[in-house]
């Protein structure tokens, strides 16, 4: 029984409204304009009976003459465990890679309901990542939502994609949001190595505002799909300001008095409502989340990363071309470092605060005040830290990273200058020539 | 009985019903939604708002796949939660649906539309009558005990009922279920009511089964120093920790939840990560609480509406808690109630408010924030109770909210409105999280009403003169940061010796008594009697005229003893560590305190 109509009443932004009769709340609907292609719409309000309908591709060329026709289900994603390998997909989950439609699917409700707190278990295992500032400093946990707080021009996505191919997950999907052109490019060339477990969802900045909000969406219904079957899920969003930018311009289009900024109200519980798919299964997978979440103005008390905070596990903090290690923190890190090497988190605090006598010593310099002896030493000590830990080229395993620390601090400093446990010390200080 | 509705509009969780006959405010409705193949879906609403024939309701469930027409029952009952004994230990959803339970029934993911009964119905309780036929009472009034965890649980005349009730029969001792009538009441109208273990209760709406309200003047010790020390809190009291994401809020009501002095402790987990919710639930259950040999867990309730799960619910989800924290209260117990965050629930009055195109204030929040948060605080407080039986007690409600105030910063609606109302303000700064000096609470802006009124009280715990002794180490702490913050613009060479090692000592009781760590088991519960001590200790090496040459040894002399009182900080009381580095410490105190005095050293 398909209902069909064809008096269109009013059209604004991406936003149509007709009048029907038994429609659903979220249903889908399709459009044919006039030219013959299909275009795709949600409902998002009812009220007696007028339907307004959120239109995926924008209502640009909708005509009020245009057939309406409801298609009696929700927005669905078709899942296939083995053919989505390698595949690119638009935000409606239609393919963009010019090959075929996956074969073998079954259709999956996107954004369905929340995981029951009392079935998660506490997250305990580490992903790898290879690069020091990550795993020495701010370790990644599976089931970990994190955000990397960067600015335009920043090099996020070289290093999303470098996570992508080195950290240890069984699927990896990547969802884009507002892409450029050439960052998608970049995405499929790249990352082409790792293309037998990698599955994209693209939106770029040219593609209909709509399909951007449901990227992360068709991105974490697939991870849960594979999460629920075993698979350790790494799922990397970029860009989440994008994402929140559609959000509000649907919410203008709906008149609704903005919060913030121009941002909807609901911007915390739509935020939450994607980063909470995250998740760790006890006796089968997990969805690692991390996302690019650009900050206008490098402000963080922007809407956006403010709201992301307040949702995340901490926050990556890409800045300079390095992730800060000040503005940076993994909220789960404790929980595995403790199950690393015993002078793991030790060493990374003394680091971590020498480093910030570095920095002050530089602040004073800065403003003309003497410095002393000690303070040489920090500065020299500042200087070998950025260049061997905290640039981005550097690929170590972790147990390689702690000895290196050990070098460094040791190339600076006497062992009681440092506030290190003394058998730690006794432990690990490189023997001097 | 129950009024036809039917669908007359959907707006995301709101929807608006059309209605034939009368409904209530605050009325329970189930929109009925068919199923394709078995028995169709309820989803439970609350009424918020009525307009002639139509009335809106917030919907507690996904409202997808509803259409215009659909049914809805309304019923005659408010927003209500079960009462009865069964509740500590429990985990539910806002609604006081366990989600156990829940699990069981639905596996790893929620379903819409399934309610579960908060209690046990399977599960005896071993019941001792106390009130005997014929005796005369009031709502409130224990009618008998079960043992539930550590203390008696008391099943009382339901609070609802106004007057004198007179107690027609009663069953003899033995085990029950919750459900199985255990006593029969006159009404003060003549009519008959049965009584089970089991009660509901509306609740939006306070219990008011006591006698009086009391001013609290009992603190509530924390084991948190600077919570303890600078700004207590009271039994009975409120206080909020607004603070920007990362600032250590949960972090901070995580170590209250265990370590805070209370008998029963609720957390609500409002609209904030499950995550962290996990923590408490696995970890509880493993950890021995030594006041009462039992677990944790045995003295908890957590009323989890996590960030993804229903908004409308989220509202729900912190009257459900002060709810069951006040009926806790009513047997006699000091209850804690945490919840994290305030925030998240009046972010759901906005998006509702909103959505009924109410005029928005400041934010775009509701005009009426500022009272919704005032009547919700002021369910807190101390009471006395009285009863025939059980003499005369005093329960309690301590309410401890954490805000998150957009972009950190304190002048917004919810942060501004909430101190208005509470007793006990923990300011968390970006400032000092990010210095990682935590807890991160502002020994500057933060305050407490309750170090004046409570001054007695404390100096019987913590002895005599105490609260004078805080407040000079407030001043002499203020005074280290203005140093510090001069020393910022003018460079340290341009301070005096004496002033330098003043900014020195402020750094060191900042760093070896303001701070602790959340995450060391011996630092993050230090007793009573030490936190006393340290207080002394620290007192002690601030007040010592030192006899120091010049700066750099100032500076070195105390950055020694901060290390040294930070690692006695982490030592177990009774090990050679906690014996060692207090005797280094007295060691280096003594070494430095030459028979000079320092006026005649920089001399
Ligand atoms: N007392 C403490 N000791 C040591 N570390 C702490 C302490 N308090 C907080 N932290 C650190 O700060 C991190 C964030 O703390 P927490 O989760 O409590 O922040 P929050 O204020 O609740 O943030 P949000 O608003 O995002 O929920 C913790 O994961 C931990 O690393
Ligand atoms: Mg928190």
């Amino acid at each position: 029984m398909k209902k069909i109509y064809q008096r269109i009443e009013r059209i604004d932004g991406p936003v149509v409204m007709l009048r029907a009769k038994g429609v659903a709340y979220g249903e889908l609907a399709r459009i044919r304009l006039n030219d013959g292609t299909d275009t795709y719409a949600q409902v998002i309000k009812l009220r007696d009976d007028q339907v307004s309908l959120q239109v995926f591709a924008g209502t640009k060329g909708v005509g009020t003459g245009d057939v309406v026709e409801f298609l009696g289900h929700q927005v669905q994603l078709a899942y296939s465990e083995t053919n989505l390998m390698g595949r690119t997909f638009n935000g409606v989950g239609e393919p963009i890679d010019g090959r075929a439609p996956v074969a073998d699917t079954a259709a999956v409700a996107i954004a369905g309901p929340s995981f029951n707190p009392a079935r998660r278990i506490i997250p305990s295992k580490m992903i790898q990542t290879g690069i020091p500032m990550i795993d020495m400093f701010n370790s990644l946990v599976e089931s970990q939502k994190l955000p990397i707080f960067s600015v335009a021009g920043e090099p996020y996505n070289p290093l999303l994609a470098r996570i992508a191919k080195q950290a240890e997950a069984d699927v990896i999907i990547l969802g884009g949001m507002g892409l450029k052109y050439d960052d998608y490019l970049f995405f499929r060339d790249d990352l082409a190595s790792a293309r037998d477990r990698l599955i994209m969802f693209i939106h770029t900045a040219s593609d209909p505002v709509v399909e951007c909000m449901m990227v992360p969406d068709m991105a974490l219904a697939t991870a849960e799909q594979y999460a629920t079957q075993g698979k350790r899920v790494l799922v990397l969003l970029t860009d989440m300001t994008a994402f929140s930018d559609a959000m509000k311009e649907i919410a203008v289009a709906m008149e609704q008095i903005p919060a913030n900024r121009g941002y909807p109200g609901d911007l915390y519980s739509q935020l939450a409502a994607r980063y909470e798919k995250a998740v760790d299964i006890e006796g089968s997978g997990s969805i690692t989340v991390l996302a690019v979440t650009t900050m206008p103005g490098d402000d963080v008390t922007h809407p956006v990363p403010d709201n992301t905070g307040y949702i995340t596990e901490g926050q990556f903090y890409l800045k300079g071309g390095v992730i800060d290690p000040f503005g940076s923190l993994s909220r789960l890190k404790q929980v595995v470092n403790k199950k690393t090497r015993d002078d793991h988190a030790p060493l990374m605090n003394a680091m971590i605060q020498l480093y910030d006598g570095c920095r002050k010593v530089r602040q004073q310099q800065s403003m003309g005040f003497s410095i002393s002896s000690y303070d040489e030493h920090l500065l020299a000590y500042g200087g070998e830290f950025e260049e061997r830990m905290m640039n981005l080229e550097v690929n170590l395993p972790l147990e390689k990273q702690l000895d290196l620390g050990w070098q460094i601090i040791a190339g600076h400093f006497q062992p009681r200058q440092v506030s290190l446990p003394e058998n730690l010390i006794e432990k690990y200080w490189p023997a001097t020539e | 009985m129950t009024t036809k509705a039917v669908v007359a509009g959907v707006n995301g969780n709101m929807i608006t019903a059309r209605f034939e006959g009368t409904v209530r405010m605050n009325a329970v409705a189930y929109v009925i939604l068919p199923q394709k193949s078995g028995d169709p879906i309820r989803l439970k609403a609350e009424v918020i708002r009525v307009r002639n024939d139509e009335c809106d309701m917030q919907v507690f469930e996904d409202t997808r796949g509803v259409v215009v027409g659909m049914t809805i029952e309304i019923t005659d009952e408010l927003l209500a939660l079960e009462l009865g004994p069964g509740l500590l230990s429990l985990v539910t959803d806002g609604l006081g649906n366990p989600l156990e339970q829940l699990a069981q029934r639905s596996g790893y993911f929620l379903q819409r539309g399934l309610y579960l009964p908060t209690l046990d119905r399977e599960k005896q309780w071993a019941y001792t009558p106390v009130a005997r036929v014929g005796d005369r009472l009031h709502a409130g009034h224990t009618l008998g005990t079960v043992p539930e965890g550590p203390f008696k649980h008391r099943i009382a005349v339901p609070f609802g009922i106004v007057g004198e009730v007179e107690v027609l029969e009663t069953v003899p001792a033995g085990n029950y279920r919750v459900e199985r009538e255990i006593a029969r009441l006159r009404l003060p109208g003549g009519e008959e009511r049965a009584v089970s273990m089991v009660q509901q209760w509306p609740v939006k709406k306070p219990i008011r089964a006591y006698v009086e309200r009391l001013l609290p003047s009992k603190p509530l010790t924390t084991r948190v120093r600077i919570i303890d020390s600078f700004f207590p809190i009271a039994e009975g009291g409120t206080a909020c920790i607004p603070g920007p994401f990362g600032a250590g809020k949960t972090v901070l009501q995580q170590a209250l939840s265990r370590f805070g002095d209370a008998d029963v402790v609720i957390v609500a987990a409002c609209g904030e990560r499950a995550g962290e919710v996990v923590e408490t639930l696995r970890e509880f259950p493993e950890l021995i609480d030594p006041r009462t040999g039992r677990t944790l867990m045995e003295r908890t309730i957590i009323i989890c509406n996590t960030s993804s799960m229903p908004v409308a619910a989220r509202e729900a989800s912190v009257y459900t808690a002060v709810t069951v924290a006040e009926y806790y209260r009513q047997m006699g117990l000091r209850v804690l109630m945490l919840a994290d965050s305030t925030s998240r629930w009046a972010q759901a009055l906005r998006e509702m408010s909103g959505r009924l195109e109410e005029i928005p204030g400041e934010e775009a929040f509701p005009a009426y924030l500022g009272s919704v948060i005032a009547s919700f605080y002021e369910r807190a407080g101390l009471v006395r109770l009285e009863d025939p039986y059980l003499g005369e007690t005093t329960g309690s409600v301590t309410v401890v909210g954490t805000v998150s105030p957009a972009g950190g910063n304190f002048e917004e609606p919810v942060t501004q409105s909430t101190l208005a109302v509470v007793g006990c303000f923990l300011g968390l700064t970006y400032a000092r999280s990010y210095a990682k000096r935590f807890p991160a609470i502002s020994p500057l802006e933060s305050w407490s009403k309750y170090l004046d009124s409570m001054r007695s009280e404390l100096e019987g715990i913590y002895g005599e003169g105490w609260v004078d002794d805080v407040r000079e180490m407030q001043n002499h702490y203020a005074e280290g940061q203005r140093i510090g913050d001069q020393m910022k613009v003018i460079g340290e060479e341009e301070l005096t010796l004496e002033i330098f090692t003043h900014y020195l000592k402020a750094e060191l009781f900042d760093a070896v008594f303001l701070q602790q760590n959340a995450f060391s088991d011996v630092d993050a519960n230090p007793s009573t009697e030490r936190v006393a001590m340290a207080f002394k200790l620290a007192r002690r090496i601030v007040d010592q005229p030192f006899t120091f040459p010049d700066k750099d040894t100032a500076r070195d002399v105390l950055l020694n003893l901060t290390s040294l009182f930070r690692n006695w900080n982490l030592a177990a009381e009774d090990t050679d560590d906690y014996k060692r580095f207090l005797d280094e410490l007295e060691a280096v105190i003594e070494e430095w305190s030459g028979k000079k005095s320092l006026a005649e050293v920089t001399a």
